[in-house]
Order: structure tokens, then sequence, then C-alpha cells
């Protein structure tokens, strides 16, 4: 038997007896991130596939809540931060072994090339809409009307790398074995990517649509399971202190939540509801889609609290 | 220039001084400490031992919280010593994820992260880090160790040592006699 | 190098810097503070130090005195965090005068100093009118003692008792003394810096913070000396140990009378220091030939090997062996006995008076304030020990047994002042002796810093202020040279506490014993003292310490000197002629002492290095360390009772007395499967402690079966036994 205690009784609010520096807020703002980061970049395929008009709910209508989402997701991280009102100091450098920097880099590009995305269609879908009184905003419009392609061309890598970023700020971590796993970039960005598909399905305006984006979401969501199964292979053929993490989800005290809740309810059922309906059987199509979408949130909580119980052992 | 510690566990007693000589040095607010004691029990009655180590920031030479600091205020000045330049903090918890230790913590009042800067301040005046200071059992030695006539290399030559969590790779600068 | 442009070494290869970011080093430095010296008074070891003092007057840390032998300038963490004992809000803060009747629950109010003084002063007045002076007795621990001892002596009372002696050191000393005819003091005049073999019998030294001590064991580690432990438990010295002998409690003089055997019988012992110095070997011989390694195996659980190993050891080492006598020595009734067996393993191995072993200490000689002559009291606390022979002072219980109306007493005690010790945590009695005594009590004053429970009691509570905010008697500390310090305020007294000299001298003008107080301010006294001294209390406000010359000879018994030891035979008794003579054993002997019944495990108690008993338990730094006490449990005693670590259980003992509180469960390898460990001083039951109010338990409480020591009534509290409760007892009742 080992057994290791504090002899001078460390009690250090959110970092005994394990780190709890991040909590929702963080979760919070790598779901919105990835969620906007894949909504995104479906838009911007659409838009050069020139399927603008035929997948609406892609290419305009779910694009419309990425700069709320994004603006939530930044609000989320600030509160979280210890100094809120130094953030502008992450402005003063770029550390490119820091996720933390370019992370906060890329947002500051996205979020305002966000805005420009949707303002170029933005009088298409609210008609009533008049900038009679803000005539320079015709020429925004004009703007972002005229560079629509370049603008969908720099967001495609700009949101891959948004997508993976939200993965990586935890696997960068080698002191949190659950994290420290390569695959988590690869894994958030594809998980981005799926709750994005089941919120443009949401936004669908057509059967098509809706079928297009359940049929990627079935893809998606099989690569994600797969995924799934690798970060878990991979903890087992890690070192002491990873197949000690990875009990934590495996027979531990989170394996409810991550089986339970998101493997199965989040990822198997809207798969199969998916599939069904797919095949012809009449299901609900906001059923599966909150789901995942839910449980894309789900899995970020999980996974940011569960790092944090582990730790190197010594 | 190199400064070090070394730790001789085998005259620690766990009397946590170097705690609480740190939190009046240093102001740490209570209830928070930059050092701390771990005992770790191994064996089965009779056969056990016990390792007593007085634990803090190991100013490790590839630190991982100067990596993942997003402003730079996480840095390591002349001599290795890993230090929080409290004007570019911004509290956002990335270097206390970092650390394989658990060494750092956030400031309840000033939201910036703490740690053990090895007394800097002490230091530049010549002076002992304070935890090493007060030990009791003389169990702590400070110095540098490019410098081989220093006790500490002196230490580290002659005596069976580790350092904690080497497999994180982090080339920690804080050293435990066994 | 230090310069501010030193730049960042590392984390520059990857960064862009945009607006030129801050590079310069934070800076780190502190205020410049002043200081003051002091001498600690967390604990009695009285380690000289500076407190330092910013320009708002706020105390900032305290740091030892460099020049200070006595602590070789270093504070133990009680020390270094006394700083607690200042800022602890929880404090008395005002003379508090009870409102309720007795027997009710206690209800005080706030009182001034004058009227607080004054009822004090008229009680005293009335006892010593109605059952002479003598009835009113002073129970008191650490430093406000001396203040009040000049009180009771001058008021005509020497019915002073400490629980140092009755429930802590009193054995040991007095063991000693029938054996060296002196004891080791206190400082113990223990040479281990240059010991070449260290055996500590049941003292955890290290967990017990004696701070030159432990400072001079890590000395003696680093110089390489041989460790030999004997503990059920593996303390911290334990594990630092060549030899840990993890004996079956209870039984530590078979392993003692053991090793005399195989010292004797290999002919092992300094053969020329006992011819020399010591009396009645061939009757030891005799005695001790049936005590072989195999009869104590099965008694100790120990192997013959290893009780002959470690015996070989220390002879191999001596004279620099140290057979520590230890300090808190009452465990089982016979413990003079045991501390004459490991006395006399001491001068078999010939330590007493040799480098290594024990050297003989000095003190300076502080010269005595002039005042009138005391009067003599009519009887004393001392007269109380009718049956303890060698007590040669006030034993705590027979002063508390004589505060019961009914009691076999020669004579009655009807009021007490009780100072600087929580007498319900540091005095355990038998059947509640306690609570009668209390009860039975005309009047009882009791003076604190903080509201331990025994102010509950209370007729009237007065408020001493910590010891960074007074002045106090100088400290003369018993050591290789003597050494004086001065304690000096650095804060002023917070609220209305008050320094106990003054507390002392105010209750003594309203006795009308103004001749005794001739003196404005304290510091009247100190200066006066130290100018006799050759210094004076400015110089000292400077040092802090000031050390002296030896004067009274060497350290140690020179090679072959002619030595008068303070006996009656001039020489160190192996046999006691003294002991023989009133009917007791000359001898040490084994006695079997009672085991755990089926289900029960015997309490052991220790000490935690950052905590002096209860008196530290509420301080916010030291608090911060440990803030409640954990039950030790041997893990396959957890595998059958279904415990595990972390979980609260409640204590029940031999006597049905449960536990006040839960404690948590510490399941670990370090401990017998027979008994239980715990830490003494948590578990304290005043709300108004905030920060320690019930948590864990209080070990006295735990020991309601006394084996009293019949040479001079010590408590031996090794003898309880509890068994674990899972459930709150209190909610199934």
């Amino acid at each position: 038997m080992k057994e290791e205690i504090f002899i001078s009784g460390r009690n250090i609010p959110h970092i005994d007896p394990h780190l709890a520096i991040w909590e929702f807020p963080i979760s919070l703002y790598l779901f919105l991130g990835g969620l906007s980061a894949g909504i995104l970049l479906f838009s911007a395929f659409t838009h050069l596939l020139n399927k603008d008009e035929e997948l609406k709910g892609a290419s305009k209508w779910a694009p419309l809540i990425v700069p709320f989402a994004l603006a939530i997701g930044l609000f989320a991280l600030i509160i979280d931060l210890g100094n809120p009102f130094y953030s502008w100091k992450l402005y003063t450098t770029i550390r490119l072994e820091s996720p933390m920097s370019w992370g906060a880099w890329v947002l500051l590009i996205v979020t305002p090339l966000s805005i420009l995305w949707i303002f170029s269609d933005l009088r298409k879908l609210f008609p009533k809409l008049n900038y009679t009184k803000l005539p320079f905003l015709f020429k925004v419009e004009d703007f972002c009307v005229k560079y629509k392609k370049q603008m969908a061309l720099a967001l495609i890598p700009l949101t891959i790398i948004l997508g993976i970023y939200t993965g990586i700020l935890l696997s960068a971590f080698n002191a949190r074995p659950l994290w420290n796993n390569a695959i988590l970039g690869p894994l958030f960005l594809v998980s981005g990517l799926s709750t994005a598909a089941a919120t443009i399905i949401l936004f669908a305006k057509s059967a098509h649509e809706r079928h297009l984006f359940s049929k990627i979401d079935v893809l998606l969501i099989v690569i994600e399971l797969g995924l799934i199964i690798h970060l878990i292979m991979g903890y087992y053929a890690g070192n002491e202190m990873q197949v000690e993490a990875v009990k934590i989800l495996v027979g531990g005290d989170l394996t409810t939540l991550f089986f339970g809740f998101f493997v199965a309810l989040g990822l198997l059922l809207p798969l199969v509801l998916e599939v069904f309906e797919l095949m012809g059987f009449k299901v609900p199509v906001v059923v599966p889609a909150i789901l995942i979408i839910v449980s894309g949130l789900i899995f970020r909580v999980l996974m940011v609290e569960a790092g944090q119980i582990t730790r190197i052992l010594y | 220039m190199r400064y070090v510690m070394v730790i001789d566990t085998l005259k620690c007693v766990g009397c946590s001084d170097c705690v609480v000589a740190c939190q009046t040095e240093n102001d740490v607010p209570t209830g928070y400490c930059r050092d701390w004691v771990t005992e770790s029990v191994t064996g089965t009655y009779p056969e056990v031992d016990i390792e007593l180590r007085s634990e803090r920031c190991n100013h490790c030479d590839n630190a991982p919280c100067v990596r993942t600091c997003p402003t730079e205020a996480s840095h390591i000045i002349e001599g290795g010593i890993v230090l929080v330049d409290r004007d570019l903090c911004i509290g956002c918890g990335a270097c206390i994820e970092s650390c394989p230790y658990d060494a750092r913590y956030r400031h309840p009042d000033l939201g910036i992260v703490d740690k053990c800067t090895f007394c800097v301040h002490r230091v530049k005046k010549g002076q002992d880090p304070a935890c090493v200071s007060v030990c009791p059992t003389n169990c702590m030695y400070f110095g540098d160790l490019d410098d081989s006539n220093s006790k500490v290399a002196q230490l580290l030559a002659e005596r069976k040592h580790k350092v904690l969590a080497k497999e994180a790779g982090t080339s920690p600068n804080v050293y435990y006699l066994i | 190098m230090w310069g501010a442009g030193a730049a960042a070494v590392a984390g520059s290869l990857y960064s862009v810097d945009v607006f030129g970011g801050n590079k310069e080093d934070f800076n780190y430095d502190r205020p410049d503070l002043k200081r003051f010296p002091t001498y600690c008074d967390v604990c009695f070891w009285k380690c000289a130090g500076w407190t330092y003092v910013d320009d708002k007057g706020t105390i900032k840390k305290i740091i030892g005195n460099d020049i200070d032998t006595h602590s070789k300038g270093r504070l133990c963490t009680r020390g270094t965090g006394g700083l607690g004992m200042h800022f602890d809000d929880d404090r008395l803060k005002t003379p508090l005068i009870r409102v309720s009747k007795k027997g009710e629950k206690s209800v005080f109010r706030e009182a001034s100093w004058e009227e607080a003084i004054s009822l004090v002063a008229s009680k005293m007045k009335d006892i010593k009118s109605k059952y002479g002076a003598e009835s009113f007795a002073l129970l008191k621990h650490g430093a406000i003692g001396s203040h009040l001892e000049h009180l009771f002596s001058a008021y005509g009372s020497d019915t002073v008792a400490e629980p140092a002696f009755a429930q802590c050191r009193g054995p040991r000393d007095e063991g000693l003394k029938l054996t060296f005819g002196e004891s080791c003091g206190s400082p113990e005049a223990t040479d281990m810096r240059d010991s070449k073999c260290l055996v500590f019998i049941g003292s955890h030294i290290g967990e017990n913070m004696h701070n030159s001590q432990v400072q001079e064991v890590s000395e003696a580690i680093d110089k390489g000396v041989t460790i030999i432990t004997v503990d059920p438990r593996l303390s911290t010295v334990a594990s630092k140990s060549k030899y840990w002998l993890p004996i079956r409690p209870a039984t530590d003089m078979a392993l003692l009378l053991a090793w005399m055997n195989v010292i004797i019988f290999e002919d092992l012992y300094d053969a020329a220091y006992v011819a020399k110095y010591t009396t009645g070997f061939d009757e030891l011989k005799e005695h001790v030939r049936q005590f072989t390694p195999e009869w104590a195996y099965s008694i100790t659980d120990l192997t013959p090997k290893m009780i002959r190993d470690s015996a070989r050891e220390m002879a191999k080492a001596a004279p620099a062996t140290l057979i520590h006598p230890g300090r808190h020595s009452t465990w089982y009734g016979d413990d003079t006995q045991r501390t004459r067996a490991i006395g006399i393993l001491n001068a078999l191995l010939g330590t007493w008076g040799r480098r290594g072993g024990f050297y003989f200490n000095e003190k300076a000689k502080v010269p005595k304030y002039p005042h009138p002559e005391y009067p003599e009291p009519a009887w004393k606390a001392k007269d109380l020990n009718v049956n303890l022979l060698f007590a040669n002072q006030g034993v705590t219980n027979e002063v508390i047994r004589a505060s019961i109306p009914g009691e076999d007493t020669t004579h009655q005690v009807k009021a007490w002042m009780v100072a600087g010790t929580n007498l319900t945590q540091s005095v355990p009695t038998e059947k509640n002796l306690m609570m009668k005594a209390i009860e039975a009590l005309e009047f009882l004053v009791v003076i604190d810093i903080y509201p331990v429970e025994i102010t509950g009691y209370a007729d009237v509570v007065l408020p001493e202020c910590s010891y960074l905010e007074r002045y106090d008697d100088l400290r003369n500390s018993d050591f290789r040279t003597p050494s004086i310090a001065l304690r000096m305020p650095a804060a002023a007294p917070r609220w209305e506490s008050k320094p106990g000299w003054w507390i002392g001298k105010q209750i003594g003008l309203k006795l009308g014993l103004g001749d005794y107080y001739k003196f404005n301010d304290y510091t009247d006294i100190l200066d006066w003292q130290f100018k006799q001294m050759g210094t004076s209390l400015e110089e000292m406000k400077h040092i802090g310490v000031k050390n002296l010359p030896r004067t009274s000879g060497p350290l140690y018994i020179e090679d072959g000197a002619e030595h008068i030891f303070k006996t009656d035979s001039g020489k160190i008794e192996l046999y006691s002629q003294k002991l023989k003579d009133v009917g007791l054993d000359p001898m040490p002997v084994y006695t079997a002492h009672e085991q755990p019944p089926k289900d029960y495990f015997r309490l052991n108690y220790g000490r935690a290095p950052m905590h002096t008993f209860s008196k530290t338990v509420n301080s916010p730094n030291l608090n911060d360390l440990r803030s409640e006490n954990a039950l030790w449990v041997n893990p396959k005693v957890g595998k059958i009772w279904n415990l595990k670590s972390g979980q609260p259980v409640w204590l029940k003992n031999q006597d049905d007395v449960v536990s006040s509180f839960p404690i948590k469960v510490r399941l670990t390898e370090r401990i017998r499967w027979d008994s239980v460990y715990m830490v003494h001083g948590f578990g304290q039951k005043n709300p108004e402690m905030k920060r320690s109010y019930g948590k864990g338990v209080n070990d006295t409480e735990m020991i309601t079966k006394l084996m009293v020591d019949p040479l001079m009534g010590g408590t031996g509290m090794r003898g309880n036994f509890v068994t674990i409760l899972t459930e709150n007892p209190k909610e199934t009742v």
C-alpha cells in the first residue's frame, strides 16, 4: 500500500484536493468556439461550392448565431480570468507555444470576420433592415459581398485552427494525463463540426438540406466514435499515469456521465435516430440534433473537469 | 549560474516550518501556500518506510508554465528562477494547469497567479530563501549548481538523489536526497 | 547581473513581441521592517527571536535570533507561526464576569478591569479569612506562572501545581533524581549533536518539535549517528532509524531489562565507569539475570536478535550513546521506575557526564528583585501528596481531589486560579472528578489568551495579551552555556487584554500587597536585573540575547576524575536503598499491563510538530497547517471494520465515554493493529474558538482511567482502550 498525504494540510481553493481552476465558463467557451468554427466552416464551403441558395440554413441562417456564440464564449473566458480587466494583455504578444495565446489571436480574427460574413447576406434575410441612417454600412455591405469568396477562403483554415484549438488548449498540458493525448485536437474539431451540423439541421430550410446534414452528421458521429475508441485505447497503451487517468472515465466517478450521457445518449442514440430518419422512418429531426448539441457541451464539461482531476504521479 | 534547491529527505521531519516561514515572508494569504510538505508511506507494517518532502515550484529548465503562458508573465530570469510578472499576468490559469507539481495558485485578492520565487528578493541580497534559512533540521540547501564548490553541488555529487516527476520532462531544479 | 534590465532568457524563441511587452523583472522586493526582540511563548522551549513590524505597526514575521545558542538562531514551525496568536480574532477581549448561576448554562457579561480585579481580590480576601490563603490554589502553565506565583507567595499560598509535573515530566525527573541525584532538566541536557548512537523509547522527537533537540538530532544524522527507536508506531524518528523496534505497547520495561541483561552478560558495559561511579551493580546483575532477550520476546514481540543487535549497537558507540529519557512520561503508572531503568542503562554504558551522552548544564544567576519576605504558609501543595513520597512538588490531581468535599485529603481547597492551561484538556481525571471539583469550588478565576473550555466554568475570566504584546521575565536558559534573553512587546495589546505581570500586580495592589510591587512597569525590574548582570534593558533591546560564559566547570566528567553525584550515596544508584527503605522496588521490575479487550484498541496519543497541545490549534497560521487530528488505524483493521480514510468516526472508551465530536480515520501502515493513535490538543469544545471548535477528538476526554504512579502521582494515561463507532451515537440514542 502506498499512502500519500499532505502533512501541512494544503487546502487551497480550486487547487486541492484536485484542480478546479477551469470551470464551466471554460467548457462553454470551448463548446461555443467549436460550434462556431463548425458552422462557419460549413457556411464557407457552401459558398465556395455555390450552394448558397440550395442550402440556406447552412450558408445564411445558422451563421447568424456565430457572432453571438463567439461573444458569449469570449465573455465566458474573460470572466473566468483572475484579472478580467487585464485581458487585453493577451494581445501584447504572440506566443506560438501557448495555445491560449494563439487561440486568443485566432478568435480576434475570426470574430470580426464572422460579423462581416453574415453582414453580406443580412438584408436578404431581413428585408426590413435599412441602413439609410448609417449610410457607411452600405459600403461595408458592398465590401463584404465583393470579398465574400476571399473571406470564405480565409475562414476555412481559420475555423479548422479554431476547432482544433479547442482541443489543443487542453492537450497541451502534459501535467494532466487525461488531456495529454494528441487525439484531443481532432476529436474536438470533429465534435465541433458535429454540433455545427446538428445546429444547421435545426436551421435547415428544406428537407433536402436536412437530409444532407443528417448524412454529414452520421459520418461525423462515426468518425467521432472512432476517435473516442482511439482516445481510450491511447490511454491504455500509455504510461502508468494515463492508465490511472482513464480510470476516471472507465469505471470511475465520471463513467456514467461519459458513457451514459455522452456516448450513449449523445452519440449512439442520435446516430441511430438519424440513420432511421435517413431510411425513411418518421423521426422528429430536432430530437437527435438537440441531443448532439447538448452532448457536445456535456463532453467539454466532462473533459475539462476530468482532466483536472488527473495528475502526474510521483 | 544555476540556482537549485537540495532537500535531504533523510533529515526532514515534516514540521512545515518552511511553509509558515514562506507564508509570513511573502505575505501569502491565509489558506494558501507556496510550499508544502508531503508524506509518502510505502510498505506494510512493520516493513514500512516514509519519505517526507518539502515541495514547491521546481523552477524547471523546461518550464511548461512559461511555455503555456499567453502573455509572457511567466518567465525565467538569470539563474533559472521562474517568476510571474504581476503586471502581465491576466490570471488565465493555463500555467496552473500546466504545472505537474500543482505549485501555482490564483491569488484570491490580486487575481494573478502566485508561486514560489525562491525568495528572489532575499537571494539578490545573498541570503537563502526563507524556507531554507528557517529549517530546524537544516535539511534544505540552496545555491549555485554551476559552482562546483557550492554545498548543493557537493551534495549532489556525493549523495543519491532524485527529482520529482522526472518523466514530465521539465528538468526540475529542486533535488531530493534519498 | 540582478539589475533591472536582466532579460528573460527563455520563452523568447517563439514569441513575437507586439507592443514591446514589459520584460523587466517584477519587483519582488519587500519593505524594510523594524524588529523587536522576543523569546517564544508558543511552547516551553523559549527560543529567542525577532518580531518584525512594518511601518504601519503590523507584525509581519518572527525570525530566530542568530546569536541565541539556545535555539541556534532558528525557530520551529510554531515559533515562526507565533504571530497567529497576536492576530487571532477569537481571543478573549475583555474581562468577563459570570452572571448565570453555577450549574446553569454559562452567561458572562463584559466587565472593566477595575471591577474584575476588585472581585478577584475580594474573593481572595474572603477565602483567606474563612479558610486561610492556602485554600486558594494556583494551577498554571507557562510564562504567566512566575508572576502569579509571586502574587500567591505574597498572599500566603503555596498551593501551586502544574500539569507539567504529574501529567508530563514528573516521573522522568523523579526517576532520574533517584538514580543520578538530579534530572536532565529542560531543555534536556542531552548531548545529542555528538552522539554516535541515539535511542528513543516512545519519544517521537521531530513530532515533538523541541527545537534545539531536533536540530541536534539532525546534526548527528549528518555525522552518521545510529538511531534506535522503540515505538509501536512508525514515528518520524523511527523512519530515520537503523533499528526500529515495533514493540507491543506497554511492554517497554521488559525490553529495558533485556537490554540490561545483554549489556551486562555480554560484558558490554563500561566497567571502569560502573566501578567508579555507581553502586549496586552486583545486585543489578543478579536481578536481570533472568530477563533474557528470549524472555522478553514473548512479551514485547521483538525478536531476541533484534534486542541483542540493538544492545550491541548501543554499547559499540558508548559512551557517546544517549538513551533518551523522553519528556512526557506518564504512561503506565510504573513510569518513575521505567525512567530508572533508562537511567540504569545509561549508567551501564557510562553516558552520564560524557560527550555524546548527558552533559552538565548551567543557567545564569539572575538576581531576584528585592521584596519583603513571603509569609510562611501553614501548608503547601506538596503536603497533599501524603502517599506520594517522591512527588517533590504540587500534584494537580491531588489539588483537584482536595477541592472535593468528602475526599480523604489532609487539607481542603476552596478556590482556584487557573492560568495558561485548559485543565479539561491537560489534566485527565477518573470518575469525572474534575467536574465535581469545579462544581464544589467557591470561586474560580481563569486567566488565558483564549476562550478555552475551562473559561466556561469560571466566575471571572481575565484576558491575558499574547507574548508579542508584553514584557515578561527574562529568559534564563539551562544549556551548555548560560544565556539570557529579553521579551518585549512588538505591538500594543489587542482589545482590553493585559500582560500577566500587570494582572498579578493589580490583584496584589488590591490585596494590599503593595510592598511586593515596588515597581511601576515591568521594565523597571528587567532593567535592574540586566544591570546587575552587566548589561541593560537598552542594550538587550538591541541584541535580544546575551550569551554568558560558563562558570560551573567542565561540561563532562573529565577522564577518571572524581565526581560526587547528588544522591544519598554520592554515586549513581543502580540499586536504590531509598526506595527499598520505603518498601518499594529498589530495582525496576516488569509488570504486565492490561492489553485491549476484543474490539478495543489502545489509545495512543502524541504531538504534531506544528502545534503545542491545544494552545495553538486556533491560531490562524498554525490551524492553516493542521486544523484537525486524525485517527490512525492499521489498514488490516480498516478492512475488517470496513473503514475508509477520511471517514468520520466516533470513539467510545472502556468506561463507555463517547467522544464529543467525530474524528477522521487515517488508514496507515505506520501503526500496529492493536492500537490507534491521534495527535493531542484537538476537539475544542468552546464554539467561540471558531477555527478549531469541534474539529477532531480531544484524547484527554477519552482518558478516564489513570494508572497512578505510586512514587510521585504521575497519571499514567496509556491504559485506555477505545472502540470505533461509525454512526453518530448521539443520533441513535
